[in-house]
């Protein structure tokens, strides 16, 4: 005779998070890669058209931004604007720090066509938190598929 | 590099909606129309706020 045990609901809801990470990455680390470089988080959960896509969507808005002569922004504690705008750059990972090492963004802002460069930089930094929050939560099974 | 306020338009819209098309949707149907949707909307959006602005300028 056999007897089955139901799992209260708590419990299956964890087991099936647990099925549905089945890349066993942690997802911190996914996170973590997501943010330093785009589309590595997708990457390391073996999302490899999603990656790439993340990843030249993210790096060519950040790319076309330095090329419009955008602005890159540095810390500050000015103008309210100026210290959401150093956030939004600082999503962008190693990008920023590159573009920070590089010297890129550093000329003064003097055309419309550059302002669009700074909301370029600063909204790649933005796309690439949601994509890795999206990474993270694959990986730790919230979102299915 | 020179872009158009539209190509920038154009540019701005293609690469935001691939990533909100991947990230807000689950499946890959879903997620290129759901691309497809907020890219037009960007675009449509954009056009109607600039004849809007030009309309009501002093």
């Amino acid at each position: 005779m056999t007897t089955k045990v139901q799992m209260p609901v708590a419990d299956a809801d964890k087991t099936d998070r647990r099925d549905a990470t089945s890349s066993g990455v942690s997802p911190a680390l996914v996170l973590v890669a997501g943010w330093l470089v785009p589309g590595a988080g997708h990457a390391l959960l073996g999302k490899w058209v999603r990656a790439a896509l993340l990843m030249a969507s993210i790096v060519g808005m950040f790319a076309i931004g330095i090329a419009l002569a955008g602005k890159v922004y540095t810390f500050n504690t000015g103008e309210p604007l100026d210290m959401l705008g150093f956030a939004g750059d600082l999503g962008s990972g190693l990008l920023y720090l590159l573009a920070r090492l590089l010297g890129w963004g550093q000329a003064p802002v003097l055309v419309a066509v550059a302002d669009y460069g700074t909301k370029f930089i600063v909204v790649a930094g933005l796309l690439n938190i949601i994509a890795a929050v999206d990474a993270h939560s694959l990986a730790s099974g919230r979102k299915q598929s | 590099m020179s872009l158009s306020h539209f190509s920038a338009v154009l540019l701005f819209s293609l690469f935001t909606s691939i990533v909100f098309g991947i990230t807000q949707r689950a499946e890959p149907k879903t997620m290129v129309r759901f691309g497809a949707l907020c890219f037009a909307l960007f675009v449509v959006g954009t056009v109607a706020a600039s004849w809007v602005m030009w309309l009501i300028k002093p």
